[in-house]
């Protein structure tokens, strides 16, 4: 589940941790030589009380967010939470235990004596002994994020008067209420395991957006337009656009630099727009989805079916299970798409949220393939499951949201391969008779094995005879993920391929939260079922 | 050693008061145990236990404010922590919206701690997920489930003379019981203060029988239905209604209880007129927080009456600026009922759907309240006052203003979600696509 909702700002528990002064984030967190010492406490003292694997997770987790409505800053979030998690296995089953603050090997040692004890107590409930894929040790190592500006050293006046700015440019250009939003989070993170790796990591995601209301004074409509920024692994280098990463047509949209001021503008005079706009009329339309729209498609409907603890049934209480079976994937034949779907599963995209040198169980990430040219070929597996589906080694996408928390299977970033064949977005619709140009993510709605969805978007512009026709409103599409998929012509080619993502995406009992980027370029979809959601109360 | 008496939590937060130099200071001071035991594929895959005690203090100067929180709580930390909000108060730019602190308030009685839920220890947990797997395996069904209790307490304090206190404990269950096929889906939610209350080997029954019940599930036709919500699909509606009753999002004229020219619907009649919602903490089946997070006092508050709308919730600073009552929104609520059960409702039927529970719920429109999202784990057809047989899942597009203009019967209230729903009986509910889905 994507966490953040349309229409008003839901700020879901973001903010854990301690709050902090802004000068307590440039603190320099321990040093490794001193984090090597605490998880070498731990993995000795885990293996001495019978342990066959453990490792361990320092954490520093840095978040700011800055809220903010019209000529008023609202909120300023300083928060910082530092702890450790010990993870080992005794008696074929998990155990985990952590310590808040930890700052001794004694600490460590008593968490990792816990962790084996509740391991222990576990296995006499347990079915099948945990198999670890094996994985090799890395030693002393590190992975930093390649960022430009690290967020959190820009003091918050600056930050603070950008977002003034945005609103102040939006109420300008007509909107009658704005509220803005700049969310900052670092994790510093620290990973060490039996089989010998010491892996120190810095990971940077930013995430700026807004949302404009436009209100008829006569009818008392309203309308809301949201930005068309993305979550980004960057630092505030993300905020700093050239025109290289701006792409020009119907409204402009944003790769890896983004102009939250002229989104603003922009987005104030469609959201008035959008009040006279025509509403759809129900039917069957080609749909042409811009990559700021696509990857919440992309999201809800390839990565988490693709989830392989989602299709053993791990996940059947809360999130669902899947409709993509473990005998459609061994059947080789399932047409997931037609055959310009590629779909691949990514932890390595630089810019992207789920790039990191290792993952949260200590192996190295990479690149695959999940369905190709149309064809299912793979899932999401972590360490524990690898054995489940044939592989050797885990794919490298265990992740804990925080050092408290026990790591899983998480989505990696999932996106849909760019054209191999040159091909603009402008060359793509004028092939189109009848059809809507999509722009944004909106309303998002799947089902609990992911057969049937229905999205919204922000920007809808209906598409006649090959041109652009003018605004529409009221629109929603309904499909199924196998049709909808097979149901895509055309993608444009890598000049137009853009990163979207969710901050926030939900899954697990406690709930943990984790960030995913999915790119793509713009695609089209022949014949899929839009709906007309306009209704009086 | 998480959960504090009034006397010792007042000790602490009259300490952390005395410290400080600032114009206005407050302390929150809260402990929690919260345990967990997850299960899916009929076995145990997480369970822990954790604790948590925590300081929060608030220094204000004029309209600045700063927070800041710490878990140690001799002298010199309580000390450092105090100064440490004031140095951030000092930094910290002014809040426009800044409304000064409350003085001492008047709190109803609520009774929301239990021995029973306080008690659970990990043994208790392994026995309620046993509990729950063990018919399941012994029907070849397969059990994915979830309980968690927490008990601890809150309390509030300020240089303004306010104290508050108010300790609770609760626990929630669910589980969800397929076939070993996969062919049919059951669920069953429950939640209680008291942990003697809850019984996970009968309430999976009701989720065994629900997925034996759902196989070979038939489709209907998209379209519009008499519908009978269990009060489990009833709570996710009506919440995400009375979540949107923010008295500002209506005067500002962008929610769906704002009119044109800047009016709002308060004081007109939106829904039917069998339709009452209240809230109120002291209610002994859904005892709430006697208070608020700013240490308002919650109160009885009627927010529709005979479908009329008679109450929205506002923030301190817009409800002043209005010039009306501060109603903080509240923890859970009152949908007043009838005296029919489930069962009475789907036996004055000809034709309708029974709707066990709806999933991924998310809104579409914000100015109708359009939501849409599926029926989940059990939807039957009902003909004849009878359940019939099991059909497909549906999506729908509707919203629950419409859906209470709608309303055919309305059952008796069972607590669901901290909350005590009827089932409801509704004509002309819009379900807009099939869903293959079990």
């Amino acid at each position: 589940m994507a966490g953040l909702g349309t229409g008003a700002f839901m700020l879901p528990g973001f903010a854990t941790g301690r709050p902090v002064s802004p000068e307590a984030f440039l603190m320099p967190g321990d040093d490794v030589a001193m984090k090597k010492r605490l998880a070498d406490a731990a993995l000795n003292a885990a293996k001495s009380k019978g342990a066959s694997y453990a490792d361990v997770r320092i954490g520093r987790y840095l978040n700011q967010y800055v809220t903010t409505r019209e000529d008023k800053v609202e909120n300023i979030v300083n928060t910082e939470s530092y702890g450790v998690g010990v993870r080992v296995i005794a008696n074929g089953c998990w155990g985990f235990a952590a310590v808040v603050d930890a700052k001794n090997e004694a600490q460590l040692a008593k968490a990792a004596e816990e962790a084996v004890a509740i391991a222990k107590a576990n296995a006499k409930l347990m079915k099948e002994p945990v198999q670890l894929a094996p994985q090799k040790g890395f030693g002393e190592v590190s992975w930093k994020a390649p960022i430009k500006k690290n967020a959190f050293e820009v003091p918050i006046k600056e930050k603070v008067d950008l977002l003034l700015s945005v609103n102040d440019a939006a109420m300008k250009n007509g909107a009658n209420y704005v509220n803005s939003i700049l969310f900052q989070v670092n994790e510093q993170k620290y990973f060490a395991s039996t089989d010998g790796s010491y892996i120190d990591q810095d990971i940077h995601r930013i995430w700026p957006l807004f949302n404009v209301t436009a209100i008829d004074p006569q009818t008392g409509k309203f309308e809301t337009r949201r930005s068309l920024s993305a979550p980004m692994g960057m630092g505030y280098d993300y905020l700093q656009s050239n025109p290289a990463d701006k792409l020009t047509g119907v409204t402009t949209r944003y790769n890896k630099g983004y102009d939250m001021l002229e989104d603003a503008t922009a987005a104030s005079q469609q959201a008035k727009e959008k009040l006279t706009a025509k509403s759809v009329e129900a039917g069957k339309y080609d749909l042409i989805l811009d990559p700021s729209h696509l990857w919440l498609t992309i999201h809800e409907s390839v990565g988490h079916p693709l989830e392989l603890d989602r299709v053993l049934g791990y996940e059947a209480n809360f999130a669902g299970t899947s409709f993509a079976t473990l005998d459609k994937w061994q059947s080789k034949n399932f047409q997931y798409g037609s055959k310009q779907v590629n779909l691949i599963a990514d932890k390595t995209q630089v810019g992207s949220l789920g790039a990191v040198g290792w993952d949260d169980e200590g192996v190295n990430t990479k690149q695959w393939d999940l369905v190709k040219d149309g064809i299912l070929v793979n899932y999401q597996a972590i360490r524990d499951q690898a054995h489940i589906i044939g592989a050797k080694e885990s794919h490298g996408c265990c992740y804990a949201d925080s050092w408290s928390s026990v790591q899983f299977q998480r989505m990696p970033n999932v996106s849909l391969a760019a054209g191999k064949t040159p091909l603009s977005v402008e060359e793509m619709i004028k092939d189109v008779k009848k059809g809507i140009y999509i722009i944004g993510d909106g309303s998002f709605s799947i089902d609990q094995q992911r057969y049937n969805f229905q999205f919204g978007g922000q920007l809808y512009y209906e598409i006649k005879d090959g041109k652009i026709a003018g605004m529409l409103k009221d629109v929603a599409y309904q499909s199924n993920t196998q049709e909808f998929w097979n149901s895509c012509v055309q993608v444009c080619d890598e000049r137009d391929y853009r990163l979207g993502g969710s901050f926030f995406d939900g899954k697990g009992q406690p709930m943990q939260s984790s960030a995913v980027s999915h790119g793509s370029s713009t695609a089209r979809f022949n014949g899929v079922n839009v709906i007309n959601t306009a209704r009086k109360i | 050693m998480a959960i504090l008496t009034k006397e010792e939590a007042k000790k602490i937060i009259d300490k952390v008061l005395a410290f400080s130099k600032a114009d206005e200071i407050s302390a929150s001071l809260s402990g929690n145990r919260t345990g967990n035991i997850r299960y899916a594929r009929n076995s145990v895959s997480t369970s822990g236990e954790t604790y948590d005690l925590s300081l929060s203090v608030t220094a204000v100067y004029g309209k600045k404010s700063g927070t800041a929180t710490i878990n140690e709580f001799d002298d010199a930390s309580l000390e450092k922590t105090v100064r440490r909000a004031e140095e951030i108060a000092k930094l910290a730019p002014d809040n426009p919206e800044y409304v000064p602190m409350l003085g001492a308030q008047q709190y109803v009685n609520t009774n929301a701690f239990a021995q029973s839920t306080a008690g659970i220890d990990p043994e208790y947990r392994a026995k309620a997920a046993f509990g729950s797997i063990e018919p399941c395996s012994k029907k070849n069904l397969t059990a994915a489930g979830y309980m968690e209790d927490r008990s601890g307490f809150t309390a509030l304090g300020n240089n303004k003379g306010l104290f508050a206190y108010n300790k609770s404990t609760s626990v929630d269950f669910s589980v969800t019981v397929r076939t070993a096929d996969g062919t049919g889906s059951g669920f069953v939610q429950r939640d209680y203060n008291d942990a003697s209350k809850l019984n996970t080997n009968t309430a999976t029954e009701i989720a065994m029988q629900k997925a034996l019940a759902s196989v070979n599930a038939k489709a209907l036709e998209p379209g519009k239905y008499t519908v009978i919500l269990e009060p489990t699909a009833a709570h996710d509606l009506i919440l995400n209604m009375m979540r949107n009753m923010d008295g500002r999002s209506a005067d500002e004229g962008r929610s769906f209880l704002g009119k044109k020219g800047g009016q709002t619907r308060l004081g007109e009649k939106l829904l039917d007129e069998r339709v009452t919602i209240y809230s109120d903490p002291a209610n002994p089946e859904v005892p709430g927080s006697p208070f608020a997070n700013d240490g308002r006092p919650q109160e009885k508050v009627t927010w529709f009456e005979k479908g009329v709308v008679k109450n929205m919730y506002f923030s301190r600073f817009w409800a002043e600026k209005k010039g009306v009552k501060a109603i903080p929104s509240p923890d859970g609520i009152v949908f007043q009922g009838g005296s029919e059960s489930l069962a009475d409702l789907i036996k004055s039927t000809e034709k309708g759907i029974l709707v066990t529970r709806f999933w991924y719920i998310r809104t579409v429109d914000p100015q109708t309240l359009l939501y849409t999202g599926l029926t989940r784990d059990g939807t039957f057809y009902i003909e004849n006052g009878q359940i019939k047989y099991p059909v497909k899942n549906f999506r729908f597009n509707e919203s629950p203003v419409i859906m209470l203009n709608n309303v055919e019967a309305i059952g008796k209230p069972v607590r669901t979600n901290g909350s005590l729903i009827p089932p409801l009986k509704i004509r002309d509910f819009t379900f807009t696509s099939l869903s293959d889905a079990v």
